[in-house]
């Protein structure tokens, strides 16, 4: 199978993802597309990773699997602790950081 | 003997040191200590005088270096002095007549309670008045210079708890500034001329620069001399000096201060010599002024400003002499030697005056005092009689000379001028003769009944206004005033006599100044004859108005010439329009530049950069996905770029 499809479906699945953070308001919605995006990337890595026959993509994936990893505990930590103390998830609820 | 020089100047600033650092203990023994000082610097002075005259006339000049003042390289200057015979004719002036002076205020200011610092500050004028004249380079000249326009102003406004004597004071200094300034851009140009300050070296080197140097020099040297010399267009501050005590306007007038111009215009001669254009400038400057003093003095009620008066228009004979070149120096310096003899006596006789008649200044209020005071009015009127030019006393010898000089310029300027030097004789004769009749004769104005003229009808305020004072009793003033105003008088008799027959101070000066005889047109006898008449009309008007008629107690309107005059022919009212108006006008413009212009440009600057970041932090409006749009946004063009650069 072509390898380039994958980069297809890489990049349909970026677009998604960067319309999900554009416009969903809900927190978790949006902590869900910037991870759908990072995998969106990892599968960039990997693709490219055959197409140009070395593993230096395939180690980046990794990488960025476990960064992803750990952005997730926090994200997720960071967005229950935010419910808690407001009863919402809506991003454009937390506007207060503003001049 | 060439190492008694520097004790000249040591001896009168010793004394200023002492007074003015020595606390009140000193009160007492004050002013004979300052009195011992200045006789210990006439006495030094007379010393080497008579060493002087036993040396032949060509090896006559004396120098002392003391120490080297600023020895940086390619500027050299040293405390050194010169006394030559020009120096040494000023030194034994300005410590006689200062000495005759300070022995003179013993008495007159026995009464003040500062009379310590009083006499603390006349040995520093004397001081700084004998370092201006013995200096041997225009850098300490300058010194002596700025110092003695310090003690002037610090004499003028003695009687500082007066605002208008130090009003007086505050103004003869800055108007001196503007030709101290004159002064020190002249020294300046001579270092870039000739590189150097020393009179030796510039004299030596005035022959190889251009003229247009030399009189751009001359001329900074002329303005110099006008404020010191009160010449005009300087000339406001004189009258106004008139606040300081009257010894100090003595001092001022004969011995010190306004000599100093024309020292410095005889002292630079081989500059001005090389530079016809700043001479022309400096006998116009002469002539114009002895014109205007004379005039002012005329018509000046105050006997001391009608004195100020008639030294401006005597200094102004001394300038135009100088102005005409080797023709005239000697002459200047003659007249300003003999001047200082009967200027001083008329000085302090008009002290004496006000002295017996509790300090009242305004000769209208005078009259028939020579029966109350004998010694004053003989002295009194000898030194009238000298600068009036009577026949055989000093003044008729010196100022006979200039007015010769003056037509021995040659050609329509020799006309003019010697036409203005025998008008300024005439009026010259005409307010001396009216001082002395208001003064010492006619009715007594100063008692409280017997009241002026009866066809005056304005005469009772002034009436009222005596009536506030207790009726004077005139005087006459102990011997140590008198015996100084003696002493004056003498000179004023005879100096003129001493020095001019045989022409003894000629070939005493010559050997500095040099000298020319010029080619007069008319002969001097014809001169001396034209002088005389018209010395005769001018005192004969001044009878017929002053003497056979009672003079008025309050003065008459007068003409518009006469109004002007009593203004000091609007000096002030010009300065005031021209100086002050246009300084407060620039200065409002410039605020107005200043507020508009660039405040506008910085204030305009700071407006748009607050406009500017005003509408950026709406950029930062605290919502997630707005700062996500930018970063995407941001990315997307970063990507595009970079396949734009590929592809190209």
């Amino acid at each position: 199978m072509n390898p380039v499809y994958y980069l297809y479906l890489a990049s349909l699945l970026f677009t998604i993802g960067a319309a999900g953070v554009l416009i969903r308001r809900n927190a978790i919605v949006v902590f869900m597309c910037v991870e759908l995006m990072l995998n969106a990337c990892n599968l960039a890595f990997v693709a490219f990773s055959r197409l140009h026959g070395n593993l230096d993509g395939q180690i980046i994936a990794f990488f960025t699997m476990v960064v992803a990893a750990a952005e997730v505990v926090v994200g997720l930590a960071i967005i229950v602790s935010m419910f808690r103390a407001r009863h919402s998830a809506s991003v454009d609820d937390a506007s207060l950081m503003k001049l | 003997m060439d190492n008694l020089i520097a004790l000249l100047i040591a001896a009168p600033l010793l004394g200023a040191a002492v007074l003015l650092c020595g606390g009140r203990a000193l009160d007492r023994v004050g002013p004979l200590v300052g009195t011992v000082l200045s006789g210990a610097s006439f006495v030094i002075g007379a010393v080497l005088f008579a060493d002087m005259l036993g040396k032949g006339a060509g090896d006559r000049t004396m120098t002392q270096h003391l120490f080297a003042w600023v020895p940086v390289a390619g500027f050299k200057a040293d405390v050194g002095f010169q006394l030559d015979q020009l120096s040494m004719t000023f030194v034994l002036l300005i410590s006689g007549v200062g000495t005759l002076i300070h022995i003179y205020s013993i008495g007159y200011m026995a009464h003040d309670e500062r009379r310590r610092r009083f006499f603390g500050y006349l040995n520093l004028f004397v001081a700084a008045m004998l370092l201006l004249v013995l200096a041997s380079n225009y850098l300490l000249l300058y010194m002596g210079w700025e110092g003695v326009g310090l003690a002037s102003y610090l004499l003028i406004g003695f009687w500082q708890h007066k605002p208008s004597a130090a009003t007086a004071a505050k103004k003869a200094f800055l108007v001196n500034r503007v030709g101290d300034m004159g002064l020190s851009i002249a020294i300046m140009l001579m270092f870039t001329t000739f590189g150097t300050f020393s009179f030796g070296g510039v004299f030596g080197a005035a022959h190889g620069a251009t003229e247009g140097k030399l009189t751009a020099i001359s001329l900074m040297l002329l303005l110099a001399a006008c404020g010191k010399s009160a010449q005009v267009p300087l000339q406001s501050w004189l009258g106004d000096a008139m606040e300081g005590p009257t010894p100090v306007s003595a001092l001022i007038h004969a011995a010190t201060m306004v000599t100093a111009g024309v020292y410095l215009i005889t002292r630079s001669a081989d500059l001005f010599n090389g530079a016809p254009t700043a001479q022309l400038a400096v006998v116009v400057v002469g002539g114009v002024t002895l014109l205007f003093g004379a005039i002012v003095g005329c018509a000046k009620d105050d006997i001391k400003k009608s004195l100020a008066g008639s030294t401006m228009s005597q200094i102004g004979y001394m300038i135009l002499a100088a102005g005409l070149g080797p023709i005239g120096y000697v002459f200047a310096i003659m007249h300003l030697v003999t001047h200082g003899f009967f200027k001083a006596g008329l000085f302090l006789g008009a002290g004496s005056v006000m002295h017996g008649m509790n300090d009242e200044v305004d000769m209208r209020k005078y009259g028939g005092l020579r029966k109350y005071m004998p010694v004053t009015f003989v002295t009194f009127g000898l030194g009238y009689l000298a600068i009036i030019g009577f026949p055989g006393l000093s003044g008729f010898f010196s100022k006979d000379k200039i007015v010769e000089a003056a037509f021995a310029k040659g050609g329509t300027e020799g006309w003019i001028l010697g036409a203005v030097t025998l008008l300024g004789a005439a009026i010259t004769a005409y307010y001396m003769t009216r001082m002395m009749l208001m003064t010492f004769f006619g009715e007594e104005r100063w008692r409280n009944t017997a009241t002026a003229s009866p066809d005056a009808p304005d005469v009772e305020p002034a009436a009222e206004e005596r009536g506030r004072h207790a009726e004077p009793h005139p005087h006459e003033s102990p011997s140590v005033m008198t015996i100084p105003m003696i002493v004056l008088a003498i000179g004023s008799v005879g100096a003129g006599a001493f020095f001019g027959v045989g022409d003894r101070f000629l070939r005493w000066l010559e050997p500095v100044t040099g000298h020319s005889e010029g080619n007069s047109p008319v002969s001097a006898g014809v001169v001396t004859a034209a002088t005389l008449v018209l010395l005769v009309v001018g005192a004969g008007i001044a009878y017929l108005q002053y003497g056979r008629r009672p003079v008025p107690a309050r003065a008459p309107r007068g003409s518009l010439l006469t109004r002007a005059a009593r203004r000091d022919l609007l000096q002030d009212d010009f300065n005031h329009v021209v100086l002050v108006r246009g300084g407060e006008h620039l200065t409002r413009s410039l605020v107005y530049v200043d507020h508009t212009v660039v405040d506008g440009v910085v204030n305009g600057t700071a407006a748009s950069f607050g406009g500017l970041s005003g509408r950026l932090r709406k950029l930062q409006n605290g919502y997630a996905r707005s700062y996500a749009l930018s970063m995407f946004g941001g990315t997307a063009v970063i990507v595009a770029a970079t396949l734009l650069m590929r592809a190209v």
